[in-house]
């Protein structure tokens, strides 16, 4: 029997391969979502500017609480409607998938939150949100599509650098992360991504 | 249920497309080996729509047609083919005023896709192991 017949053999296994992981893929990442939610941080932090985290702790985290608070339900909403115009469910498949893997690190940055605040470690905040953040984001884009994974990895790369930078620049980094990667990452998927 | 086969399915897909020559495991001959081969799905476009619906619930035809990246006309003419076998079914409703036609593996599509894996990965051991 020819090679070529076993060569075309595995090359028929790597179609089946890639189009169940290309099938399998959860496409509705909204990229307006993003941008709404970087819109949502960028005014969170200017209503928490760089001195407010040691100036005011409890305000500085009431005003990112409430931040996360509107983001989380607007990106979902967003979501939903980006999923319905594709005819895709939120409830199986790909998007189920997604989910499952985006929640655990929002939970653990649930849980470190409420455990710094208990111990008065404010300044561990923000490098906790961002890093959680984005490992939340890059789990969940493993089954996305590809900027969503960067997009979770640079995250982490701004939360490890505030754990090793003076607080008013925490801030910053906050604003460029929930802002600024929220912002960029939204309009290019917006513009490739349909939406 | 379904969703073990269909990720027992993308781990043979896996598997067999690594596969390395440990020896001929097949014992029929070549040509019975290459000859039972199911047209069906061994069509390209026909492939796809099978493997795509194996990870996924049911899919809609503007679904397959930009996942698989071909026209409508393909589309319909080879999910047609495969419903035609019985390897598909397929539902067609309304989704406000837009009609919406959606597929579905059946649990025949599904142990075609298996015996055509199985049958791709004896390709490979017979010639990798000659």
């Amino acid at each position: 029997m020819s090679t070529a017949l076993g060569d075309r053999a595995a090359d028929n296994l790597r179609f089946i391969r890639d189009t169940m992981a290309r099938a399998g893929a959860f496409t509705s990442v909204s990229g307006s979502g993003m941008i709404l939610v970087g819109v949502l941080g960028i005014l969170a932090a200017v209503a928490a500017p760089p001195l407010l985290i040691a100036a005011n702790p409890g305000e500085f985290i009431a005003i990112w609480f409430l931040a996360a608070l509107l983001g989380g339900p607007l990106s979902w909403l967003m979501i939903r409607r980006k999923a319905a115009r594709a005819g895709q469910s939120l409830l199986d498949g790909s998007a189920r998938r997604f989910m499952l893997a985006f929640a655990p690190g929002l939970a653990a940055g649930a849980v470190l939150t409420f455990a710094f605040i208990a111990a008065r470690q404010i300044s561990l905040l923000p490098g906790t949100w961002l890093t959680l953040y984005g490992a939340s984001v890059t789990a969940g884009g493993a089954l996305s599509v590809k900027p969503v994974p960067v997009m979770g990895a640079l995250f982490i790369v701004l939360g490890a650098v505030c754990f090793f930078v003076p607080p008013f620049v925490q801030s910053i980094l906050l604003a460029a992360g929930f802002g600024g990667l929220h912002l960029a990452f939204g309009f290019h998927i917006t513009r490739h991504y349909g939406g | 249920m379904a969703k073990q086969s269909s990720s027992a399915a993308a781990r043979r897909a896996e598997r067999g497309a690594r596969a390395t020559p440990v020896g001929l495991r097949a014992h029929k001959g070549d040509e019975s080996v290459a000859g039972a081969l199911d047209k069906i799905i061994h069509e390209r476009i026909r492939l796809g729509i099978v493997s795509a619906l194996a990870v996924n619930e049911r899919l809609t035809f503007n679904e397959l047609k930009q996942l698989l990246n071909t026209s409508d006309g393909n589309v319909s003419v080879h999910a047609r083919k495969l419903e035609d076998a019985g390897y598909l079914s397929c539902t067609k409703s309304f989704d406000g005023r837009v009609p919406k036609t959606e597929y579905k593996l059946t649990a025949a599509g599904r142990k075609a896709l298996e015996r055509y894996l199985s049958h791709m990965e004896a390709l490979i051991i017979a010639t990798r192991g000659k």
